[in-house]
């Protein structure tokens, strides 16, 4: 018999000690064997909460979103914002234009901002105006290259946009 | 293994023990989170969904250079223990097995590439997730790997790309680049220090996140941490790999000074726990794998302080993956009850470290260096 309680029933016979981290907090508890099974520490751990979760939860109060329509559907998957709330998924591309006025918040409260500035994507078949996105966006990169001093980075930065240069 | 004979190298090089700081990074994985045009991300998506993903990606996958020689693996054709080993070798997710009643659904697969130590998982919660697993601590060049593999995916497969919030995912939290790089550290001088709780939550203040062995949701076992970026969009890909990069090397440098701290302080202790840990695993009938990872940590620290000279960080490495239940399982060619596969895996470890050699008596500290073939 171990001297350590449980903390769920306090029978003296904790055996599991579970680290929990949410929100980046650390928290420890001492289980015995059946609470420890009970909360379904044999099988597969639940997701941790994280901050979307809390967000998502919070927006359920706000009256900017009760305002709007549950019944607001994105036209190409069928995703109402209630799924949305209730798992955190998303449903399709799409739905990043339906709900994008919320998303726009929730993005600036997750990421502190809204704007991608990482690599620009330039599909298989591009049009002009993505051709030249996707050049002004590697000669940022060159740039910043040489500026490092990464010349074999902007080696390969240079041979990518001769490749892309119109002819 | 029954039906994954086609894996090269059979998925596991990331245990070689490479890389900087091998001793205290086992591995950093780069992955890059991708959607397709026109179709419902993975929760969402019907069976025609994931199946023209599939059909697409595998078109692809036959052009693509980065991905020659490698194999496609569709979760529902394995068997469930071919399964999870692609799980215990951190080739796939619990999401992309599926629910543990029904399995993985149709669609859901990996490929495993031959010419580099990439891997895409297909239909997970995203379409396409590209990862980059390697040895030790070397983000950059896991980020320039999967990179590569990313513009030759992205070359032929047609991705969901907002001008404003970058690469559309399922989940909001990775949205924008769908970068998340993750780098697996054994912090056991900073557990021990009880000084692990401010360094975690100073990653926290910095944008970083941590996990346990198998990622979101999963137990901290063995004072095995997995560091990765919280947020993914706003920031380019460089800096995000770079700020963890840097970040990294801190907490190695606070961990090696634990270190020095328990061995300037209570070496004798120190000592002691490491040889028993030894001593357990060396000698032990039953071992659970909570057990073995404990003991599996005192070991590790003792092999990196030196005072374990004899052992190679590449052994213990290797044990960790096949001390895990589906690899037990697939050695004994049969299913185990739990109580048969502690047994087993005690057996497995007795055999290794026998065959590793006894290490030195240790009556003092040994100024020997590690073995110069560490791998």
């Amino acid at each position: 018999m171990s001297d350590i309680v449980c903390d769920n029933c306090g029978s003296t016979e904790a055996v599991v000690h579970l680290t929990q981290i949410v929100n980046n907090q650390m928290s420890t508890h001492r289980l015995c064997e059946k609470c420890a099974a009970e909360k379904g520490l044999e099988s597969t751990p639940e997701p941790a909460n994280f901050p979307l979760t809390d967000f998502l939860a919070q927006m359920g109060k706000d009256p900017a979103v009760d305002a709007d329509p549950a019944s607001t559907q994105c036209p190409f998957c069928g995703l109402t914002f209630r799924d949305f709330r209730e798992t955190g998924r998303l449903g399709c591309p799409q739905c990043y234009e339906t709900y994008a006025p919320h998303l726009q918040r929730l993005l600036r409260r997750v990421h502190g901002g809204t704007q991608h500035v990482g690599k620009v994507y330039l599909p298989p078949d591009p049009s002009a105006s993505e051709l030249e996105r996707r050049l002004d966006a590697l000669r940022r990169k060159l740039n910043r290259a040489v500026e490092s001093e990464d010349f074999e980075r902007a080696a390969e930065l240079r041979d990518e946009i001769r490749s892309l240069e119109p002819a | 293994m029954n039906d994954l004979p086609a894996i090269p190298d059979h998925g596991l090089s990331w245990l070689e023990a490479s890389g900087d700081h091998a001793d205290i990074v086992l591995s950093t994985r780069v992955r890059l989170a991708r959607n397709l045009q026109g179709h419902a991300f993975g929760p969402r998506a019907r069976v025609n969904d994931r199946e023209s993903v599939l059909r697409k990606f595998r078109e692809c996958a036959a052009k693509a250079e980065f991905l020659q020689g490698g194999t496609l693996l569709e979760m529902p054709s394995l068997t469930p223990r071919s399964r999870k080993i692609l799980l215990e070798r951190r080739l796939v997710t619990r999401d992309l097995l599926g629910d543990p009643q029904s399995g993985p659904v149709r669609g859901a697969a990996v490929h495993v590439s031959g010419s580099a130590p990439v891997s895409v998982m297909v239909n997970e919660e995203d379409h396409i997730r590209a990862q980059s697993l390697l040895s030790g601590l070397r983000i950059e060049q896991a980020w320039r790997l999967v990179d590569r593999l990313d513009e030759e995916l992205g070359r032929e497969l047609p991705f969901a790309y907002h001008h404003e919030f970058g690469f559309l995912t399922s989940c909001p939290t990775n949205v924008g680049s769908g970068l998340r790089a993750s780098v697996f550290m054994h912090l056991p001088g900073l557990v021990l220090t009880k000084e692990i709780a401010k360094v975690l939550q100073g990653l926290g203040q910095v944008g970083l996140t941590f996990r346990g062995l198998y990622g979101e949701g999963s137990e901290v076992v063995g004072n095995f941490f997995q560091v990765s970026n919280q947020t993914t969009l706003g920031k380019t890909e460089e800096d995000l790999v770079d700020h963890l990069d840097k970040m990294v090397r801190q907490v190695i440098q606070y961990e090696m000074h634990a270190r020095q701290v328990l061995l300037r302080d209570a070496q004798g202790v120190t000592e002691d726990k490491i040889w028993r840990a030894y001593g357990l695993l060396r000698y032990a009938r039953t071992l659970s794998f909570e057990e073995f990872m404990n003991l599996l940590s005192g070991v590790r620290l003792g092999l990196s302080l030196k005072l374990l000279p004899g052992l190679r960080v590449y052994t213990l490495n290797k044990m960790m993956i096949f001390t895990q239940p589906a690899h037990l399982e697939e050695a004994a060619g049969r299913d185990l009850s739990s109580a048969e596969s502690d047994a087993h895996r005690a057996a497995y470890v007795r055999r290794v470290l026998a065959a590793e050699g006894e290490v030195s008596r240790g009556d003092r500290p040994s100024d020997e260096g590690p073995p110069s073939d560490r791998f």
